[in-house]
């Protein structure tokens, strides 16, 4: 019985981890797919690669990086900061991210800064 | 024959590092243009009047010229907006004029400075032009000059005054008026600086290391208020306060205009994205 239990348990770990590499591999290609675009200049492209990315899997800090760049890039403030703070929550230890989004944060403080009326 | 199939094994070698540095790259910096609104609807003016600039702080830079000069040039190549091309007026005077109208205190006599000739063409000219003693100690010359924010506040009673400007802007066809305040003042410090190094560690990668060290600077802060006026109602439509520094080691002469244009740099797009859509340029890196 035991054996059983432990050899169902195995199989569905194995399976979903399988499932869970297939997302990654998925995601990573609309990823790898957007910066090349991006760099082309194709930023709308991009940024709906991105997005797509993120929704296969949610959980891959560097899409979300992506995607907040391709917002800002768009002046779409506000996404990019949800973006960022979803990359800063997957991975907070990420230079490239807190970089990213110090200089997004940089970026934000001038265009925002104080008006007298 | 040796030497050639080393040489070919080198390149090969090489190919393959080279290869392998591809694929493990994961992140690629991309440079990226972020659009930013304009702060301010310009729609209904066609023309802008850059009237002048109450200035202060050192007498090495004609703030208010120089300042009028850079955003009539600016404003000519980066706006839609016509530039009205007109003499700077005199604000620090006029200011002066409307306190002593109104029967208050009277403000400090800048007028000291550009003696007592009628209303000059370059009013806020150092006094070098005309006295040449006057060069040797430019500082003490003005007793009355504005060297502080506080001495500039005590003039910024103009920019409410609604009918002076309406009534400026009827005589330049109801305009978009540009106006405020400079204040360009020298700055010295002493203290601990971070300076980043650049090193090699063991593997002989380069890394940067920041180092503390000791160091006397001086620079200059540049404080800018820019007022936006409606020429029709003579009322302020918008206003925002800047403010940049910078400081150089001790040793360093940098001409004081030098630094001024060095700190209006920065400022630019932040005044420009007042008036217009402005693209800010930056760098990012992608991540695989």
């Amino acid at each position: 019985m035991i054996l059983r239990t432990f050899v169902i348990t195995a199989a569905l770990l194995a399976f979903a981890s399988a499932a869970s590499a297939d997302q990654r591999d998925d995601a990573k290609a609309q990823v790898e797919f957007g910066i090349k675009v991006a760099q082309n200049g194709l930023w709308k492209e991009a940024t709906f690669r991105w997005e797509k990315a993120t929704e296969i899997d949610p959980s891959y800090a560097e899409a979300w990086n992506n995607l907040a760049i391709g917002y800002e890039h768009q002046g779409r403030f506000d996404d990019a900061e949800r973006a960022y703070q979803q990359a800063l929550k997957l991975a907070p230890k990420n230079t490239y991210i807190r970089t990213n989004y110090d200089l997004f944060n940089e970026l934000k403080t001038r265009t925002t800064r104080r008006r007298d009326r | 024959m040796n030497s050639k199939r080393a040489r070919h094994a080198a390149a090969i070698v090489s190919l393959g590092l080279l290869s392998a540095t591809v694929a493990c790259t994961n992140f690629y910096e991309v440079p990226i243009e972020t659009p930013i609104q304009a702060k301010l609807d310009v729609g209904a003016f066609r023309r802008v009047l850059v009237a002048g600039f109450i200035s202060g702080g050192t007498d090495d830079v004609d703030a208010n010229m120089e300042t009028v000069r850079l955003l009539r040039s600016q404003l000519r190549t980066k706006t839609n907006l016509r530039v009205i091309e007109a003499e700077v007026l005199p604000l620090v005077e006029l200011a002066q004029e409307q306190a002593q109208k109104a029967g208050d205190a009277p403000l400090p006599a800048v007028a000291d400075i550009t003696g007592a000739q009628p209303v000059p063409q370059r009013p806020t000219d150092p006094p070098t032009a005309t006295a040449a003693d006057d060069t040797k100690k430019p500082e003490a010359a003005a007793p009355g000059a504005i060297r502080s924010k506080q001495d500039l506040e005590r003039y910024e009673r103009i920019f409410a005054d609604a009918a002076f400007w309406k009534k400026l802007g009827e005589e330049y066809e109801q305009p978009l008026i540009i106006t405020g305040t400079i204040m360009f003042t020298p700055q010295q410090t002493a203290g601990p600086v971070t300076v980043n190094r650049e090193e090699f560690d063991q593997l002989g990668r380069r890394i940067i290391v920041p180092r503390r060290l000791y160091q006397e600077r001086k620079g200059f802060i540049l404080e800018p208020k820019f007022v936006f006026i409606d020429g029709r109602t003579g009322a302020t439509l918008y206003s925002e306060s800047q403010r940049r520094e910078v400081l150089y080691p001790a040793s360093q002469s940098t001409p004081a205009l030098a630094s001024y244009f060095e700190l209006m740099d920065q400022l630019i797009p932040d005044f420009l994205g007042a008036l217009s859509t402005q693209k800010i340029k930056g760098m990012r890196t992608l991540l695989r």
